[in-house]
This record gives structure tokens, C-alpha cells and sequence, in this order.
């Protein structure tokens, strides 16, 4: 049983040149800790689309990573618009990216519809004008080692 | 088989690292969308698509693609070379659209193997 490990990474709102980096850590520090491939490619996607939508709509999030035996635990909050209507923004297809977004292949309405088919549990918590909370769960099997 | 074989048979145009080329291809995906390629895209898969923003190497890195075709002659931007060569990820120019890239993949014996879902 390896100890809890923790770690949070700073996300810039607006910022598409550093898009990727926070979930490049996330996919480092998975693989180092030596959990099974499949575990750590459904945390990778859940932190990518949560750090493009950090990127995406708000000003700026912190990312935090916590890894026990039992699972990876995902949570990013944000200061930005926050969202309206969470139950229509998981809808596969929505979305309010803007048209340059858009142009790169970014706001196709997939990324919390992502986060949601590659998490176990997940949580989201918004208040207009305030800022989003996206808390997802990766639950592992055996540690998560490989089999 | 080997990206050297893919960029021989179909003559592309090698624009960053030339040096990865014995990288084995497993398979394939073809997409503009960059979500769709994180949830559907396979490691080793090579990727084919038109967007030529650096968005595409972290992309590509994070689920350990084996390159990415550029269709219809596009170039690369500078900052997606530059990342292209910090990550190591192979960048194709090809001046074919998607459907004939894909095509010609798929008659090398490359599939998807992603099948619904």
C-alpha cells in the first residue's frame, strides 16, 4: 500500500498555449506510481477537458490530484462565470464555446460528457458568477496495479 | 507496421521529428474534434486531421499517439513545431483530404478497431 499522494497544479483562464499541462502532470505522476494503463487514461481524460474548460470559460482554477489505494481523486475549481444549467451542460452537443473556440476543435459540447463516462462518481457544484467545482473519482481495483 | 512505411507509401512530408520514424503504428483515428480524440484515439494510433494548432501535440502526447497527419497541404504552426519537438510527437503533411489519407491507411491493413460505443 503506497501512501496518499497529493498534489494541486494552477490552470490559466484563456490561456491555450499552456492548455494540456496540468493533465500532462497528472498522467506523469499516475504512471510513476506505477497504477494499471486503463486507470490512468480515464483520470488523464477527466483532468483534460476539466483544464480545457478551465481555459475555456474562467479566469483561472487550481487543480488538485489525490491518489489513495482506493482511488484517484480529481477535483478542480474555478473563478469564472460558472455554469447555468448543469443538467443541460452535460448534455452530449451543448455547449456556449465561442466561435474561435470552436474553429480549433475545442467546445464541441463533449468535455463534461467525457468527464462523466470515465468517472465513477462525480460532483459538480456552480454558482453563476462565482466560479465550478468538478469533482470526479477514478475507484481502483487491487491498488490500481496492473494485473 | 512502422510510420516510415506510412510516410513512404503515401508520400508525405515530414515536418518534426524525423527521427521517430521506426515508432510503430498500431492504428488509426481521424478527427477535428479534440475531445473526441481523447475519448476515442488508441496509443499507437496515428491521427489524422486539418486543425494545426499546438493544441494537438498535448493531445497527441497525452494519449501516446504514435504521430498526426496534416491533411490538404496545411502547415503546422511555429509554436506547434515547437511543441511537436519538445514532446517528441511526429508531424506529417499530407496534401490529400481526410477521406483519401484514411483511405489509403485502411488499404495498408490499418484499422481503427473502435468499433460503437
Amino acid at each position: 500500500m503506497h501512501a496518499v499522494y497529493q498534489e494541486s497544479f494552477h490552470i490559466e483562464g484563456g490561456d491555450f498555449s499552456r492548455a494540456g499541462a496540468a493533465a500532462s502532470r497528472v498522467k506523469q505522476i499516475l504512471k510513476e506510481i506505477g497504477l494499471d494503463s486503463s486507470y490512468v487514461k480515464r483520470a488523464v481524460v477527466i483532468a483534460y477537458e476539466a483544464e480545457i474548460n478551465v481555459v475555456s470559460y474562467a479566469t483561472r482554477g487550481k487543480m488538485t490530484l489525490t491518489v489513495s489505494p482506493a482511488k484517484i481523486d480529481i477535483t478542480v475549481e474555478d473563478v469564472g462565470p460558472g455554469i447555468e444549467d448543469i443538467e443541460l451542460a452535460m448534455q452530449e452537443g451543448y455547449s456556449t464555446a465561442s466561435d474561435w473556440i470552436r474553429e480549433m476543435g475545442f467546445g464541441a459540447g463533449m468535455g463534461l460528457p467525457n468527464i462523466k463516462k470515465n468517472s465513477d462518481f462525480l460532483e459538480i457544484e456552480s454558482e453563476v458568477g462565482v466560479g465550478t467545482r468538478v469533482h470526479a473519482e477514478v475507484h481502483l481495483a487491487k491498488g490500481g496495479r496492473p494485473s | 507496421m512502422k510510420l516510415r512505411e506510412i510516410v513512404e507509401s503515401l508520400g508525405l512530408e515530414v515536418k518534426c521529428c524525423g527521427d521517430r520514424l521506426d515508432r510503430e503504428v498500431t492504428g488509426a483515428y481521424a478527427s477535428d474534434l479534440l475531445s473526441d480524440v481523447m475519448a476515442k484515439s488508441k496509443a499507437g494510433d496515428v491521427w489524422i486531421t486539418l486543425q494545426t494548432h499546438m493544441n494537438i501535440i498535448a493531445v497527441a502526447a497525452l494519449n501516446d499517439l504514435a504521430g498526426i497527419i496534416l491533411v490538404n497541404g496545411r502547415e503546422p504552426e511555429e509554436a506547434t513545431l515547437k511543441k511537436a519537438d519538445d514532446e517528441g510527437i511526429v508531424i506529417m503533411v499530407s496534401k490529400e483530404p481526410t477521406f483519401e489519407v484514411a483511405g489509403k491507411l485502411y488499404e495498408m491493413g490499418l484499422r481503427g478497431g473502435h468499433g460503437a460505443g
